[in-house]
């Protein structure tokens, strides 16, 4: 068994215990992106030398005895939307090709108190905006499983470096999906927690009332460990939950016995691919067998996500994308006249194709005259899809389903139709749309072995109830999986 | 003119609240200092940075809000005002427009033609933006952040205001209302206070308003008379003339005494507001109201009647002292160490008021404590220095808020009571003025005042003019 094969909370076992060092991990990580990352390209910036470095630094405070938590050591990937300070933050944007943060983001500063050592910037959909990884302006991410396809996005540089083995934990950013889409087409596991949960200072915005910062790991336990580690309340974000509990490690324990569950089955109509579709059903299954009591029941106003999650996204990212202007910071056209061309051709040159789609859409039903049309109403309809899901949790601990409606395409396939693309996040939005937390674990493969991935939703702050859940399933569906094998 | 015309106005005021940090941040506010020192990622608008609200400007707002009557809104919010301009370094301003924290108050102001209420329609918090300087050397312009960020509240009245004076009387109860409560300094010369003025005319008895312009750039009271008299003035012959007053936004040249058209309605921008996601809703709860409340100062109306009742200090007195609550506390603390109402009052009316006109200072800018003020009082009362040396140390206190005891022991300014020595001075003045002697003693009572004059001048202010004048009567008895 080689070093890269070892979970987060293995590895940082093995260092703990003279067994390995930070460094010999971080060396494993980039002999793996020496041998990957030409075909997939996981990764904006990755530099060794400087990643070498602070593993030996982590590894003299292992070796002191300043640090023992169960990162402590261990390599870490983290989205180029994240502000790490002297790195790179570039959002896979060429408005932002040259910025360098002077200061990191609450999430990065607590994995390094945590001593997990970052590897590099991971790359993404430009500002977080797709679902493929391909709006990056700094070229796509292939499929771990299957080159020809998408990781999935907009995180699918984290998700698909965790698969690779390019690093072992990553940190993603989840709007819409960005974290447990790919993980789902990646065969990772990716939790998007709690609205107000990870702080979001350091994150550059997309939707803000939407974005929070996840985990995407090998397996459940190291994503309640990341999750452990990032969160936090902070002071510096007002969205922030004072209040909230942030110990999840404690979840880790099998036993989902009376646990309800509810599948909606308004997820599992018209559009669902039939793998998948019976990939997720035979999750369930497992979990019902493990004890849970398993039902069906209609959650209601699902068709309405996507043009409220379209709303309230592209309004805040119009605004939210405003400061990158050329002024302070960032691409600044070559030629111009006068300040308004300038920013003009700034922003024409320094956005992509998507980004000004949805800057469009975000300006338009913002302005004069539509915004109770469009905006307000979407707000009403979020308000709306927060109450289903609100009786739903009367009668229910999570909600499963599907994270997807299929596995991942065709590198290429979904950017020509950009509306097919949107109608791909049906799962996964309305969870944001709540601020619910949601965790996409591996269920299976479809019949091109491509990942298929099982989500479960809980209520707000209760993500120990969903990590108990996906870790029971993760470790029944392992007996199962090895059962079968023998037989 | 064939016609009578009404003159239509409200105003909105911005004022800068005294807060020690910035609104969304913890920079300091403080004036001056090298351009983008007081800045960091969130008031300079870096990417991944939130805005995190500063209390103490939630509770500056309320005051000011109570102080005006207003309704409190219990879940105000904040909303972002899109436009692109460098000096906002985010490219939109946050601000207040769809739940202010204040509505639905008002003030009662004072004019020749008596008392009436204004009405304020709304009071909001927002943030100030950040300034251009144009190099005209490099053909650059370059942006100084220190000032985005800082606080400010912005009051809108309803247009109750129908000529100048009202405007005026109205600005000056404002002022004193935030004065009195520490929540800003409001000066106009420096731009803690900023007023627009929206103005429209229409026929007298008329009960629809005309169409109306807004003015800005008004950096005085007396700039804002001006320009309320040149704007009406302007309209009014649109008006005669048979044309239209185009709905705009206008710039008032002070030093060429008119104005001129910014941008028309037709150029307004779409500011497409919208709640600021990075915000929570601000909830006013009923223990921060009542805590608010219960720390609201005296506010003038009430500081005049208890001062008529406690104090024996005319009533133009009181008027004056109460003007600024800087004056006024000045004017208690000092009482309450020398016990002498009458005698401070007296100080502040008359050689405080002379050197602030003289310094063009507020009232705000004193520097003496009441604790120096009374101690020179106690000087002048136990004789140990005459008015004229009193007056002389006063400017000195007033510059520099030196303690008048160790200052009159260091300089020798005591009166000099020995009469030996005083005796000596009087007896040569006699001597050098031979024809002032021979006209008192032919019967020139007057003549004596040129002689007490000339002494005290040879005794450099420092002898007791009451016995300065005894002992000439006697040696010229």
């Amino acid at each position: 068994m080689g070093i890269l094969d070892y979970t987060a909370v293995e590895l940082s076992e093995q260092i703990r215990t003279g067994k390995c060092t930070a460094i010999d991990a971080m060396e494993a990580v980039f002999e793996r992106i020496g041998e990957k990352e030409e075909e997939y390209h996981c990764y904006i910036t990755a530099d060794r030398e400087s990643a070498l470095k602070k593993a030996a630094a982590v590894q003299r405070k292992i070796e002191a005895g300043e640090l023992t938590g169960p990162l402590a050591g261990v390599p870490v990937a983290v989205k180029d939307n994240l502000c790490t300070k002297g790195v790179l933050t570039s959002c896979a944007s060429r408005i932002l090709s040259n910025f360098v943060p002077a200061y990191s983001a609450t999430a990065v500063e607590n994995l390094e108190k945590a001593g997990a050592v970052m590897v590099g910037k991971t790359n993404m959909d430009e500002f977080a905006m797709g679902s493929t990884t391909e709006t990056s302006y700094y070229g796509v991410t292939r499929n771990p499983v299957n080159p020809e396809h998408v990781p999935g996005g907009s995180s699918g540089g984290s998700a698909a470096a965790v698969a690779l083995g390019e690093c072992f934990v990553a940190l993603g950013s989840d709007t819409g999906g960005s974290v447990r889409q790919p993980a789902s087409y990646c065969g990772v596991v990716g939790l998007k927690p709690t609205y107000g949960m990870v702080s979001r200072y350091g994150l550059v915005a997309y939707g803000s009332s939407l974005d929070q910062i996840g985990p995407l790991t090998k397996n459940v336990t190291d994503a309640a460990y990341l999750l452990e580690a990032i969160a936090s309340y902070d002071e510096k974000d007002s969205t922030s939950e004072p209040s909230a509990e942030r110990d999840f490690t404690s979840a880790l324990t099998e036993d989902v016995k009376g646990m309800r569950i509810g599948i909606p089955k308004d997820y599992f109509g018209e559009g669902l691919d039939a793998e998948v579709k019976a990939a997720v059903l035979a999750g369930a299954e497992v979990l019902k067998k493990a004890g849970a009591m398993v039902e069906e029941f209609d959650l209601g106003m699902v068709e309405y996500a996507i043009p409220a999650y379209y709303t309230i996204a592209t309004a805040e990212a119009s605004s939210n994308l405003e400061r990158f202007d050329g002024i302070k910071y960032g691409y600044r056209t070559e030629q111009f006249e006068g300040l308004h061309n300038m920013y003009k051709k700034t922003r024409s040159e320094g956005f992509g194709e998507e980004v000004k789609r949805r800057i469009m859409l975000g300006s338009f039903v913002l302005s004069s005259g539509y915004y109770d049309a469009y905006y307000l109403k979407a707000l009403r309809t979020k308000a709306l899809i927060k109450k289903a899901f609100d009786e739903a949790f009367e009668k229910y601990d999570l909600i499963l389903g599907p994270v997807a409606p299929s596995t991942a395409p065709k590198l290429g396939e979904s950017l020509s139709d950009p509306l097919k693309m949107y109608l791909g996040d049906i799962y996964t939005i309305s969870v944001n749309l709540a601020g619910l937390p949601g965790i996409s674990v591996p269920c299976g493969k479809d019949g091109n072995g491509l990942p298929v991935g099982l989500q479960l939703i809980g209520d707000c702050f209760e993500e120990k109830k969903l990590i108990r859940a996906a870790y029971t399933y993760e470790k029944a569906s392992a007996k199962l999986k090895e059962a079968t094998e023998i037989s | 003119m064939s016609k009578k015309y009404e003159t239509v106005i409200g105003l909105e005021i911005h004022v800068e609240l005294a807060t020690k940090t910035k609104i969304f941040c913890g920079c300091s506010t403080a004036f001056g200092g090298a351009p983008n020192s007081h800045t960091c990622p969130v008031c300079t608008g870096m990417p991944g940075s939130l805005p995190v609200l500063n209390k103490q400007v939630l509770e500056y707002a309320i005051a000011v809000g109570l102080a005006t009557d207003c309704e409190i809104t219990r879940d105000a919010k904040f909303d972002r005002k899109n436009y692109f301009y460098p000096d906002n370094p985010q490219n939109y301003q946050i601000s207040q427009l769809y739940l202010p924290i204040c509505r639905n108050g008002r003030v009662e102001i004072e004019t020749e033609n008596g008392k009436k209420f204004v009405g304020i329609h709304e009071i909001h918090m927002e943030e100030d933006a950040g300034k251009l300087i144009h190099d005209e050397w490099e053909d650059c312009s370059l942006v100084d952040y220190n000032r985005s960020g800082v606080p400010l509240i912005e009051i809108v009245s309803e247009p109750d205001m129908r000529s100048a004076e009202e405007v005026i009387a109205y600005l000056e109860t404002l002022r004193r209302l935030i004065q009195y409560l520490g929540a800003s300094d409001c000066k106009l010369q420096e731009g803690s206070m900023r007023a627009d003025v929206n103005l429209s005319v229409r026929e007298s008895g008329a009960e629809k308003f005309g169409r109306r312009t807004e003015m800005k750039n008004l950096n005085s009271f007396r700039a804002i008379m001006h320009a309320i008299e040149n704007e009406t003035e302007r309209q009014i012959d649109l008006l005669e003339e048979g044309k239209e007053v185009v709905q705009e936004t206008r710039r008032w040249d002070d030093n060429k005494g008119y104005s001129y058209a910014m941008r028309s309605k037709e150029d307004a921008q779409d500011y497409r507001y919208f709640p600021d996601p990075d915000l929570m809703p601000v909830h006013v709860t009923d223990e921060m109201l009542e805590e608010i409340r219960a720390k609201q100062p005296e506010f003038r109306t009430e500081k005049i009647e208890r001062y008529k009742r406690e104090f024996d200090i005319p009533e133009y007195d009181i008027g004056i002292i109460t003007e600024t609550k800087h004056m006024a506390d000045l004017f208690e603390e000092t009482t309450a160490l020398c016990g002498q109402p009458k005698k401070v009052s007296n100080w502040l009316m008359g050689e405080t008021l002379r050197l602030l006109k003289e310094n063009n200072a507020d009232p705000e800018d004193i520097r003496f404590s009441p604790k120096h003020l009374a101690s020179l009082i106690s000087l002048v009362d136990s004789k140990a220095i005459t008015g004229p040396v009193a007056k002389d140390v006063f400017e000195k206190m007033f510059a520099e808020d030196i303690d008048p005891e160790a200052y009159v022991e260091e300089n020798g300014l005591k009166t000099v009571n020995d009469e030996g020595a005083l005796r000596a001075v009087v007896e040569k003045v006699l001597t050098e003025n031979p024809q002032s002697v021979a006209d008192y003693k032919g019967g020139k009572q007057k003549a004596i005042g040129f002689l007490v004059g000339q002494t005290m001048k040879a005794m450099k202010g420092k002898a007791d003019p009451g016995l300065v004048n005894q002992m000439l009567k006697e040696l010229l008895g």
